[in-house]
């Protein structure tokens, strides 16, 4: 009765997914139902002119970044389990999980969902922001609303503030550190209503 | 051989009597038996024991608060500036002057995700989930097995649906489409008289009370007072093709549409017959000038029927209204607004062209347990002066999304097939930019 549990065996591997993830089988359903609407042709795979069409993404600023954060360098198609996996990036933080020490770190831990911005911004996946890659992101935020030499000096400050060990490059700990204060469990977290 | 044939023969004529009887023709008359209410009653207290037996079923897991069935992800409210703010507000410095900080762009991220998780414009044209359970397993995910009884239940609203129900509701719908065919053909050949006239509402009306009852339909119209009259256009938010039958059961309207081929268009010829409908043909569609001059010429004449359009040019979901075409509204001055609002509790209305063809589409119609909709009748709205149409569309837009209790939204419904403009992500990017107070002060001088 209903059609919970013939809908979950249609999702290939689905226990590994929701154990790596974490996420409960009605959500996998969800995530299933709109990975299947936004995959208009059947293909089975999503392609970037899939997630293209979703408008309220599309006028995103940073929307391309995004999108280019579900595929792997080299990779033109996403498939479900890499979609749920990024998405898991932002389930809210387990407070109640025991802490192994063994086990892996959860997708959705502080530490990752950090990470996944630091990735936004750090396209060459050097490791490091540098001044031009933050340039590139200021310009996406600001479009033509200002110029060459005010998105320049915003650059600089950003970089001057936040460059502790001063090699012109805002590292991974020094992206975490000038961010500790945030809430970050709050605000890169999406919680399911049901 | 012969003795079995002749009994479901016989049995075939009591059955059809019974139908005629009992249903057609107090339908036509609009004399109620009370069959219906007393079915709706049952229905009710049915839905009602089913839906507590799933919630004590699911008193073990944690419950979630159940917000309105229109999202499936906790969306803040928050605008760009206050949550922007938020977030610079735990930063170190504590900047107050309000210059970028790299968690800025969580802001945007957050929002792309959850957009890629649901947004809202496809989501209009999904079906609504319910929150509780109607015994139709096409309405929610999230229900798996809970108890025999429950299933035993479900599986007689299976039989009594498809099995009792469904053959019925074939019957009255045939009856009624011959009936309107049958019937506008005849008066059609009468010349033109008030008595004509007056014929052919009776003809149409009747059908579509007998379709009505073919539906399980149970309308009720407020605000009777307000009903369009003639040479007017009536204008309604859009879930299905049945918000015709709907509508033309308290009133009789001048339909607007495209030619078809086959069933639709034996019956659109038929109709033209007995009193002045609008049909285009495809190529007349796309000439805009064409397309509202014949539109305009109809309204014209006072004594042609009121014409019947539904501004958002597709079907969305019922719980919200998209951007209204102006093309309606530029057309003549006053316009009859009318909200349809269905009960989703009892069946969902809505047409998924993209996932159901007309016809499996009437099946699931006639496959759900009934349609129950509230229509009201706005007072009429004359475009004011200074007043251009797209101002004029989102002023009766927003009477019909509030009477209704429909969220009134901008997003255009054509938007489900072509691609956002250009101009849209550059508001996005001056919203921002104005959070950035450094740029408002060229002449600051950076210390550190």
């Amino acid at each position: 009765m209903g059609s919970t549990s013939s809908t979950l065996l249609k999702i290939p591997n689905v226990e590994v997914l929701m154990q790596e993830t974490g996420f409960s089988p009605a959500h996998m359903i969800r995530l299933h139902d709109r990975f299947k609407a936004l995959d208009k042709e059947g293909r089975g795979h999503l392609c970037p002119q899939d997630f293209g069409a979703i408008k309220e993404l599309a006028m995103n600023p940073i929307g391309d970044r995004i999108i280019g954060a579900f595929f792997c360098p080299g990779k033109e198609t996403v498939d479900f389990h890499t979609f749920v996996k990024i998405l898991a990036h932002f389930r809210p933080v387990d407070k109640n999980r025991p802490k192994e020490p063994n086990s892996p770190e959860p997708i959705n831990s502080r530490s990752n969902k950090l990470r996944f911005a630091f990735q936004l911004y750090d396209q060459d996946k050097d490791g490091k922001i540098s001044r031009d890659e933050l340039l590139k992101v200021l310009q996406a935020m600001l479009g033509m609303q200002v110029t060459e030499e005010q998105l320049e000096s915003i650059a600089d400050r950003t970089i001057q503030e936040a460059d502790l060990d001063r090699d012109d490059a805002i590292s991974f700990e020094e992206f975490r550190k000038s961010l500790e204060k945030v809430n970050i469990d709050h605000k890169m977290s999406i919680r399911f209503l049901r | 051989m012969e003795g079995a044939w002749e009994i479901a023969f016989v049995l075939f004529q009591v059955w059809l009597s019974i139908v005629v009887g009992l249903i057609v023709l107090p339908a036509m008359f609009g004399v109620s038996l009370g069959f219906t209410d007393i079915y709706i009653r049952v229905l009710v207290k049915t839905l009602e024991w089913a839906t507590l037996r799933i919630q004590r079923g699911q008193k073990e897991q944690p419950t979630l608060p159940s917000q309105s069935a229109n999202g499936i992800i906790e969306k803040d409210d928050g605008s760009m500036e206050e949550e922007i703010g938020e977030l610079r507000r735990s930063h170190p410095k504590n900047l107050v002057g309000g210059d970028f900080t790299m968690c800025d762009a969580f802001y945007f991220c957050k929002k792309g995700i959850e957009n890629i998780v649901e947004d809202q414009v496809t989501q209009r044209f999904t079906s609504e989930e319910l929150a509780s359970w109607n015994l139709l397993t096409r309405t929610n995910n999230n229900f798996r097995y809970i108890s025999v009884r429950l299933t035993i239940i479900w599986g007689l609203g299976v039989f009594i649906r498809y099995c009792i129900l469904l053959p019925l509701r074939i019957t009255l719908a045939v009856i009624g489409l011959s009936w309107l065919v049958i019937g506008t053909t005849i008066v059609g050949l009468l010349p033109s008289s008030n008595a004509k006239n007056w014929l052919s509402d009776l003809v149409h009306i009747t059908c579509y009370r007998i379709c009505a009852r073919g539906l399980s339909a149970t309308i009720r119209y407020h605000n009777k007072e307000n009903r369009p009259k003639k040479g007017g256009i009536c204008v309604a938010n859009h879930t299905s093709p049945i918000d015709i039958v709907i509508l033309a059961n308290d009133g009789c309207y001048a339909m607007v549409g495209q030619v078809h081929g086959g069933l639709m268009g034996v019956i659109q010829r038929s109709m033209v017959l007995s009193c002045p409908h609008v049909w285009f043909e495809r190529s007349e569609m796309k000439d805009r000038h064409a397309v509202a001059k014949r539109l305009k010429d109809h309204i014209a004449d006072k004594t042609k029927l009121p014409i019947l359009i539904f501004p958002e040019g597709t079907c969305i979901n019922n719980t919200s209204v998209m951007m209204f075409k102006k093309g309606s509204f530029e057309i003549g001055r006053t316009i009859y607004p009318v909200a349809i609002k269905y009960d989703p509790q009892f069946g969902d209305a809505f047409w998924n062209s993209a996932k159901y063809n007309i016809v499996s589409y009437l099946l699931r119609m006639m496959t759900s347990w009934a349609i129950v909709c509230n229509v009201w009748y706005l007072p009429p709205m004359t475009r004011q002066d200074g007043e251009d149409a797209v101002q004029f569309a989102n002023r009766v837009k927003s009477a019909i999304a509030h009477q209704g209790g429909l969220v009134d939204l901008s997003w255009d419904g054509g938007l489900k097939r072509e691609k956002v403009k250009e101009s849209l992500k550059e508001e996005q990017q001056k919203m921002y930019s104005s959070m950035i107070k450094c740029l408002f002060s060229p002449n600051r001088i950076v210390n550190y």
